[in-house]
């Protein structure tokens, strides 16, 4: 592989967003005839990377050249255009329209200028038996189809563009099995064709079965690229870590596991494909991190608990009483006593356009009105404490929460929650684009508020957050718990590698070099 | 294979509005005193057809997940356009019939211009240019009046080889020329997908605002030719308010019975024209039993109430409560 001709080349590429840096002069260059995995943890700038290049995203600066000349994008049509597609994370097929619609999407066969169903339909079928999914049917709606089949249907629209690049992100964490298998095998006879294909994904052994050269990104730069093979799991591991702490944390109270009582618990909990047989606890004034990558359950685990989810099978505690929790009210009701800060606060916490006010008092309500009717006096009060406990930089209780800055709208919502004194608080990524004060802030307030005996489950896809938090962690991987950590067992390495379902910690370092 | 079933499903909402017309219209003409003869089909189809045509429109505009309560408006103001313009001799007549056209489609494209380009909401959008546009029909028209060529008229709102309503070959027509290849292009296909899910129609490359922008204009001609055709049967232009936002109203009504999904992205053209008939049938019923007048809105809500908790039935499937609000 060394010495060929890059197809295609980044150089210099940067993206801010707001202040944060998503990616900082990252470099990449990708070859035809070849599998180019990219490793890094969460935010470590993957996601923008591929968004650059397939012309979503336009970059701050660095320029990017397809067969050395210099291109931009303004559009993921004009990327198509130029031979390079993506098949996305969120797909990007449309619900209402049939297999056959969407394979032929971007460029429909037209007759006296009107879209040619038969030849589509040929085209549709074509595609998919070179996707290995010729079990589809060409006329099934695509909002019909299981996600596995959709995901399916999504690299046959792909491949139907004949693509010179293709590039696939996280393509097979919906697949079954034999699904991926057929996949791999595509995969390859694509790269025998000639293609470039750009690999993404947190499976380890997926990328040492496919991967002919890999390329590590962390902190929005590309750190290291290696022949795949040339590096033990271990290693590479230790090029995604390699970050300094730069949160501070409050003490973690000292205290022997499995000695606090229970207040939350789960018995087997499955849902869906989703969730798959999780057991836990939390106990009061325990603060219970939940870790591994994103997506692999953790937010349908805190909606169970929060009575979002239907046909959920297995059993949730309270107080070691079986319960059935059948909506948000009724888990935040006195009995229950359950808060959850959601992970997008724009949609599922705060109503912007109404006021900090109304918004603080929103899930209080019930408890601050008589008859139905508000008492305004008590409201005030409550709102005053809030206001003070949080310390939350508002220019008035009147203006609308939208105007606020992220990390006090994230306050906003926190103290909503708390204006009900929960005595179970489900976090979800609560940290995610606030600044750092704010962070420390809401670190030493969770841990507050379990001293004060609340339990506490927190999901949070920042490592650091989790190691400094948490008195125990458990890590989840394709909706199952994978592995718990206790108190000194919270380490950066150990919660990476069992993220990604590898036994890194225990794994000796000359492992690699033998392999 | 098993196309068959594909297609059924995705007629389904189509057959359903046509299953519902054919009962009503079956026990209308049966319970008739005249019974089922070319007389009674041919008023029947006359008065359908005028909120077939609004209803078209809106299902255009619906398809793209948005909606156009001017539809009604531009519908009054091409019958007042046409009871000046629609008039003279054969040259005079088809030059009047054009401006007419024209004009709709130039409304049709003001909306989707505000709303595609100053991407504002269609229903604020829409409800601000159907105020303008019924300003225009009242300046037009401030009393009821005007003419149009009665020859053309009385030959597109009267039988065909005695026995077929020429305006219900008229509608044929329009579906052949405007929706069939309309729902075929690619800018068809567009609006479609722009419904269901318009990021994914942005990460797909597809035309949006091309796709939307034909749809809206495109209703803006249907409007125009129900326009027309409410010239042709009273021979008058009219601006009337209340009828205007009746049309809107049951547009809309129609367009849900005919199994177009306000959401976007599902249904189709012809769904809406059964819808409409069947909407507009339900009068007929009660006149044919001898019920007061006064009782039909009331029938119209209840008969829509359950056509529309039909489709309501996929709710009870949803299994993360989260999905009911997207």
């Amino acid at each position: 592989m060394d010495g060929a001709v890059p197809l295609f080349s980044m150089e210099g590429i940067s993206k801010r967003y707001g202040g944060v840096r998503a990616l900082e002069k990252a470099e990449l260059s990708v070859t035809p005839g070849s599998i180019h995995a990219i490793l890094g943890e969460n935010g470590a700038g993957k996601s923008t990377l591929i968004k650059v290049m397939a012309g979503v995203v336009a970059p701050d600066e660095g320029r990017m050249m397809l067969d050395g000349r210099e291109v931009t994008f303004a559009s993921p049509a004009a990327a198509n255009q130029a031979g390079i597609v993506c098949i996305f994370q969120e797909l990007s097929l449309i619900p209402e329209l049939s297999v056959a619609d969407n394979i032929a999407i971007s460029d429909p066969p037209k007759r006296f200028g009107m879209i040619d169903r038969k030849a589509q339909r040929r085209i549709a079928e074509e595609a998919l038996a070179r996707a290995g999914a010729a079990d589809i049917h060409p006329l099934a709606l695509v909002k019909d189809l299981p996600l596995s089949r959709r995901q399916m249907v999504e690299i046959a629209k792909a491949l139907a563009r004949k693509p010179r690049i293709l590039i696939l992100d996280e393509a097979t964490s919906a697949l079954t099995a034999a699904d991926v298998a057929k996949i791999f095998a595509v995969l390859k006879r694509l790269r025998s064709e000639g293609l470039a294909l750009l690999y993404i994904s947190h499976r380890m052994n997926e990328i040492a079965e496919l991967a002919d050269q890999c390329t590590v990104f962390r902190n929005g730069r590309n750190v290291a690229s290696y022949a795949a093979g040339s590096k033990s799991d271990n290693e590479v591991v230790q090029l995604m870590i390699g970050r300094e702490y730069s949160h501070i944390f409050p003490a973690k109270p000292a205290r022997a596991p499995g000695t606090a009582v229970p207040v939350l618990e789960a018995r087997k909990l499955s849902w869906t494909d989703r969730l798959d047989n999780v057991s836990l606890s939390v106990g009061a004034g325990e603060v219970v991190g939940l870790g591994g990558l994103d997506g692999q359950g953790q937010r349908e685990l805190l909606l169970a608990f929060f009575g979002v989810l239907r046909g959920l099978s297995g059993q949730i505690l309270i107080d070691g009483k079986p319960v059935a929790i059948a909506s948000p009210a009724a888990a935040r009701g006195d009995r229950i006593g359950m808060a959850l800060i959601p992970e997008d606060r724009k949609t599922e916490g705060l109503m912007l356009p109404m006021t900090v006010r109304e918004n603080l008092s929103f899930a209080a309500l019930d408890r601050l009105s008589r008859a139905g009717i508000i008492d305004r006096t008590a409201e005030q009060r409550l709102i005053d404490d809030m206001v003070g406990l949080l310390a939350i930089k508002t220019a008035g209780l009147d203006i609308p929460v939208g105007a606020l800055s992220g990390g006090n709208q994230q306050k906003v919502v926190i103290a909503k929650w708390l204006m009900r004194q929960p005595r179970i608080i489900l976090l979800n990524d609560p940290t995610r684009g606030i600044d750092v004060g704010t962070k420390q802030e809401l670190y030493q307030l969770m841990r507050k508020l379990a001293d004060a005996g609340a339990a506490i489950l927190f999901y949070s896809t920042d490592y650091d957050e989790l190691i400094g938090c948490c008195d125990r962690v458990l890590v989840l991987y394709d909706g199952a718990v994978k592995r718990e950590l206790v108190g000194a067992e919270i380490t950066e390495r150990a919660l990476i590698a069992s993220a990604l379902n590898i036994r890194g910690d225990e794994a000796s370092p000359r492992r690699g070099a033998n392999a | 294979m098993k196309d068959w079933r594909y297609w059924l499903a995705e007629q389904r909402g189509t057959l359903l509005a046509f299953g519902i017309f054919i009962v009503m219209f079956a026990i209308y003409t049966s319970n008739h005193p005249a019974g089922f003869t070319a007389n009674v089909v041919q008023t029947a189809s006359n008065k359908g057809v005028l909120l077939a045509f609004v209803a078209m429109a809106q299902t255009l505009v619906v398809i793209t997940a948005g909606i156009d309560l001017s539809v009604g408006m531009i519908f009054t103001l091409t019958n007042c356009l046409a009871s000046w313009l629609v008039i003279g001799s054969g040259v005079e007549t088809a030059f009047g019939v054009a401006a007419v056209l024209g004009t709709g489609l130039l409304c049709g494209a003001i909306n989707g211009a505000i709303v595609i380009y100053g991407r504002l909401q269609p229903i604020v959008a829409t409800i601000a240019t159907g105020a303008v546009y019924f300003g225009i029909a009242l300046l037009l028209r401030p009393f009821p009046g005007g003419s149009v060529n009665e020859g053309l008229a009385d030959a597109l709102t009267g039988r065909l080889f005695g026995v077929v309503p020429a305006s219900l070959v008229a509608l044929l027509a329009v579906v052949l020329v405007v929706w069939v290849p309309f729902s075929r292009s690619v800018l068809g296909r567009a609006a479609y997908a722009a419904g269901s899910s318009e990021m994914a129609a942005y990460m797909s490359g597809v035309p949006i605002r091309r796709g939307k922008f034909t749809a809206y204009a495109l209703a803006g001609l249907l409007a125009a030719i129900g326009g027309l055709f409410l010239t042709f049967f009273t021979y008058t232009g009219d601006a009337a308010y209340a009828s205007g936002n009746a049309y809107t109203l049951f547009s809309i009504a129609a367009v849900v019975l005919g199994g177009v999904s306000l959401f976007g992205g599902k249904g189709s053209a012809i769904g809406a024209i059964f819808g409409a008939l069947a909407f507009r049938t339900i009068g007929d019923l009660l006149f044919v039993f001898d019920f007061d007048p006064l009782w039909q809105p009331l029938f119209q809500g209840v008969i829509l109430l359950i056509a529309v908790s039909l489709g309501a039935f996929g709710l009870f499937r949803v299994r993360n409560r989260l999905e009911w609000f997207l």
